[in-house]
């Protein structure tokens, strides 16, 4: 220790650190009182606060003719419930005075244990007490103004009644995006190919691909919709002037979506690294061979995320047909909304898209979560 | 004739010039050991005969036959001609007996079982039998190589180019592949490897080459190589070589 200390003199470690650093992670931790307090101050705010917006509620039921003290039970019960959030808060109290106790004890290790648990104590308090904010902040607006908007978008009789129409309606657009995502699987693929061929020969049609991408890609799909829907007609082309207003729709996401997903499949084909595909030309294989092989099966596997990623995308893009007059499910709650004057229909569409596509979401975050553990794990 | 000969070869990445008029014979069942500084080429010089990178003037000739430039069937030249690179490169998505069998099954048109068999016979000479239904990811560095070593052989190739193939193993896996590479220089497999085990060089090689300045600066079998080289700049490359205790 003592020669070490002459040779740090004036070096570069000794600059750096200064002159007089000592080790620190020894000292007690610094006191942390004030953080359980204020978890006290935000818990008992926000129950008082949770008590006023079901009293709120009430009062707005009322109104409406569902007072009472039947629809009162729940309301009470939840005013229990945000008693819960006292618990993580006085938790985080106990153990500012055990930390309190413990150092005035001269027992650091027990103070620092302590002071780590009151601080996760009082941010859990936090943490919930975030959550039920917003939810007062959503509860205020829907009983906000006599219970306006829960009127507008949630009319329970007419979104009963207009369900079945609507849910008819949705398979038009299921229909639209599976035929859709059917085609843009091959298309994609195609021009993926065609971008990657190699050599100077396959030079043009490099470039119309890498023309086409960019295009469709820049294009707004609403605007290319629109134009294929009543273009097409106009022209008078034989056949492809007398299609339905779906096969345009679906022809229109075929080519948008074609260029993102051509993207999606060259990206994870350059994703594979260089020397796999040196390997499997040095036993012989041809460059088709070496694709087929050992570049495609393993880009699939990355592949997979972005492209329910881009499906997803088609799928609510699948609303846009009804610009060019489609029935499909936004269309049709458009009209039973407008004879009604009021949107509750258009909610049902919303919450069909949402309810379709969650689950979708979840697998993808599934999918590249399970794909990062692997390449953690130090696979390729 | 010697079997293969690299006449006059040049290459050039943008204004870098990596071969400046390299020559190089290597005879049947010669093991040629090429050493020199990082940088000097070895790997490109490998990846050129393999038809993996293109030469912008010479030949490179097996056989007397003509082995670069335009109209050369690649894929045939590989046949003939197995590479192993430094980071192994095994498929990770096939497991070992796959990795081994691919290539027989797809290019050489063998039968399944066939190649399945001459796989597992080849996996038992190095003792990795066992590990033939194992992904590649579950073998250690060493076993991972001996694999890639055995991928290249069921090819049957007549040639077998070894990129250093074990300058990224610990040194205790190292012995497990050079054994197999001992193996083969006695059986008479005619093979070129760039390396930087200077002791493994000297036993096995019959011909060690020094690679500098885009030509192969000094050759001569390994006894006169390590021991008395002719050429200042071999001498300087062995000192530093020996002063970092590889020698
Ligand atoms: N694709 C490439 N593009 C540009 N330069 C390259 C490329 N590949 C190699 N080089 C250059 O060519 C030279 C020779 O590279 P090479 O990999 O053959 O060296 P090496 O002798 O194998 O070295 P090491 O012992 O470090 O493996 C290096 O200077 C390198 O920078
Ligand atoms: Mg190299």
């Amino acid at each position: 220790m003592g020669e070490n200390e002459g040779n740090r003199e004036g070096g570069l470690i000794a600059d750096l650190l200064g002159s007089d650093r000592r080790f620190t992670a020894g000292t007690p931790p610094r006191d942390a009182t004030g953080w359980s307090i204020t978890a006290l101050f935000v818990a008992l705010f926000v129950i008082f606060a949770t008590w006023s917006t079901l009293n709120g509620i009430h009062a707005a039921l009322a109104t409406v003719g569902v007072g009472g003290v039947l629809p009162a039970i729940p309301l009470v019960l939840c005013g229990i419930a945000a008693l819960i959030l006292l618990w993580p808060a006085v938790q985080s109290w106990r153990q500012s005075q055990v930390a309190k106790s413990a150092l005035a004890g001269g027992d650091l290790v027990a103070t620092r244990v302590a002071t780590a648990s009151l601080r996760e104590y009082a941010f859990s308090t936090f943490g919930y007490a975030a959550v039920v904010v917003i939810a007062l902040f959503a509860a205020q607006f829907f009983i906000a103004n006599e219970l306006a908007v829960s009127r507008t978008f949630f009319q329970v009789p007419l979104i009963v009644s207009s369900l079945s129409l609507v849910i008819k309606a949705f398979w038009t657009n299921i229909y639209i995006f599976v035929i859709a995502e059917i085609l843009v699987l091959v298309w994609g693929l195609i021009v993926a190919i065609a971008r990657m061929l190699p050599g100077d020969a396959a030079r043009p049609i490099r470039l119309i691909s890498m023309i086409y991408t960019d295009m469709f890609r820049g294009l707004p799909a609403i605007i290319n919709i629109y134009l294929i829907g009543f273009g097409i007609p106009l022209t008078g082309l034989p056949v492809l002037k007398d299609l339905q207003p779906e096969s345009y729709a679906i022809l229109a996401l075929t080519l948008t979506y074609g260029a993102y997903v051509a993207e999606v499949y060259r990206s994870g084909i350059e994703s594979i690294h260089w020397s796999q595909v040196a390997a499997a030309r040095s036993l012989g294989l041809s460059y088709m061979q070496t694709m087929r092989y050992v570049v495609v099966p393993q880009a699939v596997r990355r592949i997979i995320p972005p492209l329910l990623n881009d499906f997803i995308g088609l799928q609510k893009d699948t609303a846009l047909v009804n610009v060019i007059g489609s029935i499909d499910a936004f269309n049709q709650a458009r009209i039973v909304a407008s004879n009604h004057f009021n949107l509750s229909p258009v909610t049902t569409v919303a919450l069909l898209f949402i309810l379709i596509t969650i689950p979708q979401t979840r697998l993808v975050d599934k999918l590249i979560e399970r794909d990062q553990r692997r390449t953690r794990a130090g696979g390729n | 004739m010697a079997m293969i000969e690299i006449c006059n070869i040049t290459k050039s990445y943008g204004e870098f010039k990596v071969f400046d008029g390299l020559s190089l014979e290597v005879e049947e069942h010669q093991v040629v050991c090429l050493i020199g500084p990082s940088g000097c080429g070895k790997s490109t010089l490998l990846r050129c005969m393999n038809g993996l990178e293109t030469i912008q003037d010479g030949e490179i000739r097996i056989h007397g036959d003509r082995m670069s430039g335009p109209g050369v069937d690649v894929n045939a030249l590989r046949r003939d001609v197995g590479i192993v690179f430094q980071s192994y490169n095994l498929f990770p998505h096939m497991s070992v007996l796959e990795n081994v069998t691919l290539a027989p099954v797809k290019v050489l048109h063998e039968s399944r079982a066939s190649a399945e068999e001459k796989a597992m016979r080849l996996l038992k000479r190095i003792g990795l039998e066992h590990k033939a239904r194992e992904y590649p990811d579950r073998l250690s560095g060493g076993q991972q190589q001996r694999v890639a070593i055995v991928r290249a052989l069921a090819m049957g190739p007549m040639v077998l180019l070894l990129d250093e193939i074990t300058s990224a193993l610990d040194p205790e896996l190292v012995s497990e592949v050079l054994n197999i590479v001992r193996d083969l220089a006695a059986e008479g497999m005619t093979m070129l490897l760039a390396t930087h085990e200077m002791g493994f060089a000297r036993e096995v090689a019959s011909k060690v080459c020094f690679l500098y300045g885009g030509k192969v600066h000094e050759e001569g079998p390994p006894s006169q190589m390590f021991s008395e080289p002719k050429e200042e700049r071999t001498r300087a490359f062995l000192q530093r070589i020996i002063e970092a205790g590889r020698l």
